[in-house]
């Protein structure tokens, strides 16, 4: 059964310019995403991983056309986000929204919680103050925050209390579509569950449709339906949780999934450990982008690029020698 | 017997603020055995970085002081020295390394300077010479290029390089002991991998002790003999990592390790969860200070801090649930089914 999708990508862009000298002139591109499609269907989490520098929070911002995209289509239920304007998107804004990674910069320290939290009511509802308040209250206790606290600032909460209220602010408009960035990953772990359990609980009773950056493994296999996997701006591989996680395609998928430490001393450690770092997106290397840190890397890898290709059972792979060659067909 | 070389025991370090003395850590025992590595694990605001900090004595320079315990280095008193005299063990007999490797280098100096430094300092050597070892230290942890490199700045350098130039560093004069305070958390899961790799290939190759401070279980799981957790100041329980990870024995400890989604099994489900927030250290609970939000907390545990049990051979925990069973760990979770949901 398929679901409709809520977010089409197609061919999706983005270049920031790196520009020096006197005369300011462009010398290079910095590729931030670099053509990336991709479907999230409705009611559906799907967690994009990825080391930093990959693209994934730029995708992410991306998608919420709070960026532009340097190229393709953005589609948010048949609409291409990025051609609408003024009244159309401020009513499209309404559907999609964001949480933010840090708990501590993206609340304003001089608002009051109740107008942080209201701030989306009052800027895209017509809501009388008693209203506002109302709606306050209601979102305070469907967060677990307690609501008396509603007249006090933002310091005055611990950080997972802070992103509860970041999310509070993300459901105020009831959205369709949230983009969570790294939304617990500066928690602590005790609180990170808390957290984790309620945005499943709302995904669960609002009907919601996440987009769950992480670099959290394990989050992301808890929480997602769906994951990808980012390495330097581009999709290399597509799966159903449980599949990408039993048995990853792509050699980068392998070599994340083995690099997390487990908490069981007892484990026997048969890890692939990746050589260097991450190259600079502004100079990625030729072919396959990860082919001079890939253990598997072949001629063919520096010189031809692989395209992501559709497989059995809805996964998705850009790797001309993937790990399990029978799944390939 | 190991030999012992770092023996912390009631160890209460704090800050003087001007409402009064904030006690970040009390009554904290722990012991490092040569070449051995101790995990100190805990979440922000457990203690674990000033009690690393108090070791090196750094914490005086932080608006903070020992206030109680002794802290003894190969049998030498360090809380009592003059800071003078701590030049001379620190960056020396034991090194530290941070958090964030960006911040811990100076910018403006190259890295190859910057790991000379306490060489000429420590082992009097002249700079010439001092700049040789510096190169030599690049290559033992794996810095490709080290002769060119060690004429770079650190903005030249990946957050994994900043990390492996910092260890270098530590390690340039062959200390006896390492702290290492949270040092993969900044970097990546493919480098952090590197990282730990590098911290045990050189602890063999050296022989050193490591203190490792983390808030990770996964990490504290790959590189500990031993695991001390903290919680709110104090240890809660220590043991071999091995029985720390097989029988958790405080709730805390317990929490902790069930909280945290896996990477295999079930999942979907709702984790489970430590109710309630971290306590601030001004408003620290009576009793146990994990009472609040523990599970099984009785009245005893409302009034009375709990000593340390034994649960087993070398594993302790500090749970009023031990005392009745006089150090026997009689206690299981899956008895009960209030904790296992």
């Amino acid at each position: 059964m398929k679901a409709e999708y809520v977010l089409e990508l197609r061919g999706v862009k983005k270049y920031f310019p790196i520009r020096s000298g006197v005369l300011n002139r462009v010398v290079g591109q910095v590729k931030a995403v670099d053509d990336v499609t991709l479907s999230i269907r409705k009611g559906e989490t799907f967690g994009l991983v990825g080391e930093s520098g990959c693209g994934k929070s730029t995708l992410g911002r991306v998608v919420l056309n709070l960026q532009p995209a340097t190229e393709g289509e953005v589609n948010f239920n048949g609409t291409d986000v990025q051609k609408l304007t003024g009244q159309e998107l401020r009513r499209l804004r309404k559907q999609m929204q964001i949480i933010f990674q840090d708990p501590f910069g993206s609340l304003n320290p001089r608002f009051l919680v109740k107008d942080i939290i209201g701030e989306p009511l009052r800027l895209h509802e017509r809501m009388t103050e008693k209203e506002i308040d109302k709606r306050v209250v209601e979102l305070m206790e469907l967060v677990g925050l307690d609501a008396s606290r509603r007249n006090r600032y933002p310091n005055e909460f611990s950080g997972g209390q802070r992103q509860r209220i970041g999310i509070a602010r993300a459901i105020a408009l009831n959205p369709e579509f949230i983009v969570a960035d790294e939304a617990v990953s500066a928690l602590d772990v005790s609180v990170q569950s808390q957290v984790i359990n309620l945005l499943m609980k709302l995904q669960r009773e609002l009907g919601l449709t996440f987009l769950f950056i992480a670099h959290g493994l394990n989050v992301v296999r808890h929480i997602s339906d769906r994951v990808g996997v980012m390495y330097l701006g581009k999709i290399v591989e597509v799966a159903p949780t449980e599949e990408l996680f039993a048995r990853p395609l792509h050699p980068y998928t392998a070599a994340l999934l083995s690099a997390i430490p487990r908490p069981d001393p007892e484990r026997k450690r048969e890890r692939i450990v990746l050589q260097g770092d991450v190259p600079s997106p502004a100079n990625p290397p030729s072919g396959c982008r990860f082919h001079p840190r890939c253990p598997a890397a072949q001629a063919r890898c520096s010189a031809e690029e692989p395209l992501l290709r559709d497989l059995a059972g809805g996964r998705q792979v850009a790797c001309h020698f993937p790990l399990d060659a029978e799944l390939m067909g | 017997m190991a030999e012992k070389l770092l023996e912390i025991e009631n160890l209460t370090a704090g800050f003087l603020t001007q409402s009064g003395t904030v006690k970040a850590t009390e009554k904290v025992s722990l012991s490092i055995n040569k070449g051995q590595t101790v995990c100190l694990v805990g979440e922000s605001g457990s203690g674990k970085s000033v009690t690393s900090l108090a070791i090196m004595r750094l914490i005086d320079y932080n608006s903070g002081a020992i206030l109680e315990g002794s802290i003894k280095f190969q049998g030498d008193e360090l809380a009592k020295r003059s800071q003078d005299d701590m030049i001379r063990v620190r960056g020396n007999k034991i090194a530290m390394i941070f958090q964030d490797p960006m911040s811990s280098l100076n910018p403006v100096y190259t890295i190859g300077d910057q790991i000379a430094e306490s060489i000429m300092l420590h082992r009097k050597k002249s700079k010439k010479e001092a700049r040789k070892i510096a190169v030599d230290m690049l290559r033992m942890v794996g810095i490709p290029a080290p002769e060119i490199r060690a004429k770079q700045y650190p903005h030249e350098l990946s957050g994994g390089m900043c990390q492996r130039v910092v260890i270098a560093i530590a390690l340039a004069c062959d200390p006896d002991l390492l702290i290492a305070d949270e040092p993969t958390t900044a970097l990546d899961v493919t480098v952090q991998a590197q990282i730990l790799d590098l911290l045990r290939g050189l602890q063999q190759e050296l022989g050193m002790s490591i203190l490792l401070i983390t808030h990770d279980m996964g990490v504290a799981a790959e590189m500990a003999d031993r695991i001390a957790v903290m919680y709110a100041g104090i240890i809660v329980e220590e043991g071999s990592a091995r029985d720390v990870f097989a029988r958790p024995s405080h709730p805390y400890t317990e929490g902790l390790l069930k909280s945290v989604p896996g990477l295999e099994g079930s999942r979907g489900e709702e984790l489970y969860t430590i109710k309630g927030n971290i306590p601030g250290l001004s408003q620290l609970p009576e009793g146990c200070r994990f009472h609040p939000r523990c599970p099984h907390a009785k009245d005893i545990c409302r009034q009375q801090a709990p000593p340390a049990f034994s649960v087993s051979e070398g594993h302790q925990a500090s749970c009023w649930m031990y005392m009745d069973e006089g150090g026997a760990a009689a206690w299981k979770l899956e008895s009960n089914p209030e904790v296992s949901r």
